[in-house]
């Protein structure tokens, strides 16, 4: 009796088996080929903040090219927060395969810390590897009651001055650099006066932000200072979404050039083809449709012979500081931003 | 038995699973985190780690943090326990509304929070056009938000004890001839003494650590309006995981002692006024 069930009882656990068996194997028959076809190349671009629009369109831009070419379609996913945040989080192990950052001091951190890209990643796109660039402007209320011109016009009584923390901020780095190259200009070399003019800048201001955006806010929104340090596109776009008669943009005599650099993030390419479709995402960023869109949204392109010459207009010429004057971000970040740098003597000393 | 007993044996069974399930729960969240971060002090050293701390940067950090949380809960501890009052003891219109709105501050991000205070309270702002001084990115404006996101801890601790209050002996303390004052002093209040600890070391807690909120009203200026948990992640920009855990340490033990503090004056008075 007891033996007969575990025996009805072992051939029916026998049949599932097998029914289980059946329908398993029957399963990945009909979806492994399908899904080895249908399985889309991902590429996650990890970004700073101001280029949320820009790449929302170059990926829809790119997605119908890449098609055009006759490939397989692609998912595309972006991730945007401030440039430092951004790359610790690559670095603490986001899986992102390219990353567009705003200096490339960020990248070399990534290329530092994690490894997963080559140290010399800037020679392997034209222009150091920034497809485009911009620089620093001043916003200012609308009618310019101060009168600022240049950043000299920055240190005077009663001016206050929105710009966010070095610290925290990529944007807020080229800031600062920007008014040590006009006062090392103004001084004629004079290190210790350019150190005197930004302590005399920096007490003038009221509100450290975490990042650009959060500085264009206070400046735009909260109503606070008289002049706001920016990205030329952040700039722009303040202007355009107040409708353009809250603020006036003023062009100082020097600013940066700015090179928000992308490049591949080699460790966490899993293909072949993901490789192949990644290098062709930021290849195709030098393309004049590329290159015309970035300028749509208020940067500065390299090729500008799909671009309006109307659209170009609004970039007025000014001499334009690369990085390379100051060393390069290698020598620039520790001397003036890592911990006891510069910008923390000039808090020091207060 | 062939391991000896920590606990006296209780007729209930399942004291083996459900201590092992809350050890290992507590672990994955609370102690291995908090376990990590010690872990880091203790391979920098007692030295180093002082060291790293004892900046006057730093200094001027954690002094602005507790103080601001002390602030902040002090003033939550008064207003706290009377809202609690009102809402027990008072039956009005809206009653039940001002009831729930006290527990957005939980359920409001508090980056939202922070946001919508500065715009009030900033110099063009609703509020903050007419007051006379600076809130908004300045250090009042640190107390208010620590205010709003501590609220609610005073308020749900104290209410339970102010519903249970019996008021025959307030009557009774009444027809012995106390003043109202006196009756308050001696009759009420130490009933919720125990409550009102409890709230106050709750809403000083989560104010010590707040981040979210703070950094949007504070103006966050290097020896004026910095708070300590900024500076944790200032140092993590810089890639200097060393100092942000130093800070976060010095912050911890700062808040171990405060909280400790508490308890034994919570027991201190607890012995003295005989509530159990």
């Amino acid at each position: 009796m007891s033996r007969s069930s575990s025996d009805t009882g072992k051939a029916a656990a026998i049949d599932r088996r097998a029914a289980v068996a059946l329908v398993a194997t029957g399963l990945m028959a009909l979806l492994v080929p399908a899904a080895r076809a249908q399985e889309p190349v991902q590429i996650l671009n990890v970004s700073y903040d101001p280029t949320r629009e820009f790449y929302r369109e170059y990926n829809a831009w790119f997605s119908d090219w890449w098609q055009a070419q006759g490939n397989a379609p692609l998912t595309l996913r972006q991730s945007h927060g401030g440039s430092g945040g951004q790359a610790r989080a690559v670095i603490d192990g986001l899986d992102a395969t390219v990353v567009t950052l705003a200096l490339s001091a960020d990248i070399d951190a990534i290329a530092e810390r994690s490894g997963k890209i080559p140290a010399d990643w800037q020679t392997r796109l034209p222009h150091n590897s920034a497809p485009y660039t911009s620089t620093i402007v001043f916003l200012v209320r609308d009618g310019n009651p101060k009168g600022i011109r240049d950043w000299g016009d920055l240190i005077g009584e009663g001016i206050e001055v929105i710009t966010p923390n070095p610290k925290t901020s990529g944007g807020a780095r080229w800031n600062f650099l920007a008014g040590w190259a006009w006062a090392l200009d103004a001084h004629g070399g004079d290190e210790a006066q350019a150190r005197d003019y930004m302590a005399k800048l920096f007490r003038n201001v009221p509100v450290l932000d975490t990042g650009a955006r959060g500085a264009t806010n206070t400046f735009a929104q909260r109503g606070i200072g008289d002049v706001l340090l920016a990205w030329e596109n952040e700039a722009f776009l303040a202007l355009a979404e107040q409708g353009g008669d809250a603020f006036d943009i003023v062009v100082p005599s020097i600013s940066m050039l700015a090179e928000p650099p992308v490049t591949l993030v080699d460790g966490n390419i899993a293909s072949d083809a993901q490789r192949e479709t990644a290098w062709a995402y930021l290849q195709q960023l030098y393309s004049p449709e590329a290159q015309a869109l970035a300028v749509k949204h208020h940067y500065r392109a390299w090729d500008s012979s799909a671009v309006p010459q109307e659209a170009l207009d609004r970039f007025p010429e000014l001499e334009r500081v690369p990085i390379d004057a100051f060393g390069g971000w290698a020598e620039a970040q520790p001397r003036f931003f890592g911990d006891g740098g510069v910008f923390d003597q000039i808090y020091a000393e207060r | 038995m062939a391991f000896p007993r920590i606990v006296a044996p209780s007729p209930l069974p399942g004291f083996g699973l459900s201590f092992g399930i809350t050890l290992a729960a507590l672990s994955a969240v609370v102690l291995l985190p908090v376990g990590a971060l010690l872990g880091r002090g203790i391979a920098l050293g007692p030295g180093e780690l002082w060291e790293m701390i004892d900046t006057p940067r730093i200094r001027a950090a954690l002094g602005l943090s507790f103080r601001a949380a002390l602030i902040a809960s002090l003033v939550n501890l008064v207003f706290g326990l009377l809202l609690a009052w009102v809402l027990v003891r008072y039956r009005f219109p809206g009653r039940r509304l001002i009831d729930a709105a006290v527990d957005l501050p939980f359920a409001l991000p508090t980056a939202v929070a922070g946001i919508a205070l500065t715009a009030l309270y900033a110099p063009n702002g609703a509020f903050g056009q007419w007051l006379g001084f600076r809130v908004a990115y300045a250090e009042p404006g640190i107390w208010l938000a620590l205010v709003f996101i501590g609220l609610p801890f005073v308020v749900r601790s104290v209410q339970p004890m102010i519903e249970e209050l019996d008021r025959e002996v307030e009557e009774a303390s009444a027809t012995l001839g106390a003043s109202r004052a006196v009756t308050l002093r001696r009759v009420v209040l130490p009933t919720l003494t125990p409550a009102l600890m409890t709230g106050f070391a709750l809403a000083l807690a989560r104010a010590v650590g707040e981040y979210g909120s703070v950094i949007f009203i504070a103006g966050n200026l290097p020896y004026e309006t910095e708070i300590a948990p900024l500076l944790i992640v200032i140092r993590l920009e810089e890639f200097n995981y060393d100092a942000a855990a130093a800070i976060g340490i010095a912050m911890l033990m700062i808040s171990f002692a405060m909280l400790l503090a508490l308890n034994l004056i919570q027991s201190w008075t607890r012995r003295r006024t005989g509530h159990a």
